[in-house]
């Protein structure tokens, strides 16, 4: 992947991204790497990625949108919430519907 | 594409469209698109033939979707759709309304937002925000939702909105300020005494005449009303109708003394159609009469009801008509409502009903 070469010394963990949400984004296949401190930061990296993917996940309050799950080393994380070197990400979306 | 018409239809499960032939009795049904996500409001840009579909989703919120081929693609944005941080999100955009000057999209919690750019981004029209009454406005049943816009035909700088629970609002600044509309509109569930309040009414749709843009036709909670003068003042035109609840009320193309409602049987029991039975209600006459048209719609055991922006006319002739119900019919008329057929069933709950005929 061509962001690959943006890595930096910075924190970089693994995002695998729920396969509903890769449905909005074609060229998106899910697992990536990526430099984040914090679940903000990894929303702003996916953004810059695949624009729009921020709003799909996160509401102007700001705050993770309610149906979404970001777990963080096997926990509910918030927008604050830091990444660890080596951490693996998942956001996943929710039992929602109907 | 060679088709001559197309209907679109969005559903609560995503945007369908029908597409029919010159003489609307051949028609086929493409769908679902915009990945499923609940659509209250699929509406086509006539000059440019651009389909918007505005909705919202339970995981990723509020977006518009917009496809420049008829339908067979799709993108998604909602860049700039979006009150400020700290405030109560959006939820989802329920109406869409171009212009000619772009794109206005009405949301949940109510606000009116316009797109430039052909919906890939938006600006926040804040005046409704900060309307002196705005902290008294209570949401209805469906939500503090924006469900109806008007612009003017010919003045950029007036716009007619509606919004449940609250009424009718019109701006003349292009939506910096607004002022309500809704002298003469009835409010039954307040007491006797305060029945006819500045705002709080519950507005369900609003139509404009054609050429004729101060002659105002609504749909109200309470009541059917038309208005000459803009929205400034209102008059009842319900006496001849089975009820008075309904929730859409759509325009001839052409005539402006001619409106089209699907009354139902009353808020209290059950909100389907009156008696059971299927009809669409006919004025001439700006509302001095009504006749029930029948011809092809079922008539025994009818229990659907009929959405606020889920009926629609063509602008061919003679007109056509055509309306979705929640239990997922489209029904469709084309000889201004004399006659009807079912076009599609098992559809989900259709939300809202749109015609394009392109290079029209």
């Amino acid at each position: 992947m061509a962001h690959d070469a943006t890595l930096t010394a910075a924190t970089t963990v693994s995002v695998v991204l729920a396969p509903a949400l890769i449905r909005l984004f074609p060229d998106c296949n899910g697992r990536l790497e990526l430099a984040a401190s914090s679940v903000s930061d990894m929303l702003d990296e996916l953004d810059a990625r695949w624009p729009g993917m921020r709003d799909r996940l996160r509401d102007s309050t700001p705050r993770i949108r309610r149906h979404i799950s970001v777990f963080v080393d096997g926990h509910r994380a918030t927008l604050e919430t830091p990444l660890k070197q080596g951490t693996r990400v998942y956001v996943l979306t929710m039992v929602s519907g109907g | 594409m060679a088709n001559d018409i197309h209907l679109l239809i969005g559903t609560r499960k995503g945007t369908f469209i029908l597409d029919g032939d010159a003489d609307r009795k051949s028609w086929k049904l493409r769908g679902p698109y915009c990945e499923t996500w609940p659509i209250n409001h699929v509406k086509a840009d006539p000059a440019t033939g651009t389909i918007y579909a505005g909705g919202g989703n339970e995981w990723f919120g509020p977006a518009v979707w917009k496809s420049d081929d008829l339908g067979e693609t799709w993108s998604h944005s909602s860049e700039g759709l979006a009150y400020p941080e700290g405030e109560t999100p959006i939820k989802t955009v329920w109406s869409l309304a171009p212009d000619g000057n772009g794109l206005y999209a009405g949301v949940e919690p109510a606000g009116l937002f316009h797109s430039k750019d052909h919906g890939i981004t938006w600006q926040h029209l804040d005046g409704l925000q900060k309307h002196p009454s705005r902290p008294k406005w209570m949401p209805g049943g469906a939500g503090l939702n924006l469900h109806h816009i008007l612009p003017h035909p010919s003045d950029a700088n007036q716009i007619w909105i509606g919004i449940s629970s609250v009424g009718v609002l019109h701006t003349s600044d292009g939506g910096k300020s607004w002022q309500f509309r809704n002298k003469g509109t009835r409010n039954d569930y307040m007491p006797e005494d305060q029945r006819y309040p500045e705002f709080g009414q519950c507005v369900h749709a609003l139509a404009m005449a054609p050429g004729m843009p101060n002659r105002l036709y609504q749909q109200n909670h309470c009541g059917m009303y038309r208005s000459e003068d803009g929205g400034q003042t209102w008059e009842s035109i319900e006496p001849g109708l089975p009820s008075a609840f309904g929730f859409p009320a759509v325009t001839h193309p052409r005539d402006p003394d001619t409106l089209y409602l699907i009354p139902l049987n009353g808020d209290v029991l059950g909100r389907y159609v009156h008696d059971a039975k299927a009809a669409v209600w006919r004025t001439r006459d700006v509302g001095k009469t009504w006749q029930d048209l029948r011809q092809g719609l079922p008539q025994k055991n009818v229990f659907f009801n009929v959405l606020r922006q889920a009926m629609a006319a063509d602008p061919l002739t003679p007109a056509g008509l055509y309306f979705g119900t929640n239990t997922g019919e489209l029904y469709a008329s084309a000889d201004e409502g004399e006659s009807w057929t079912c076009l599609a069933e098992y559809l989900p709950t259709i939300t809202s009903v749109e015609t394009l005929v392109p290079n029209r």
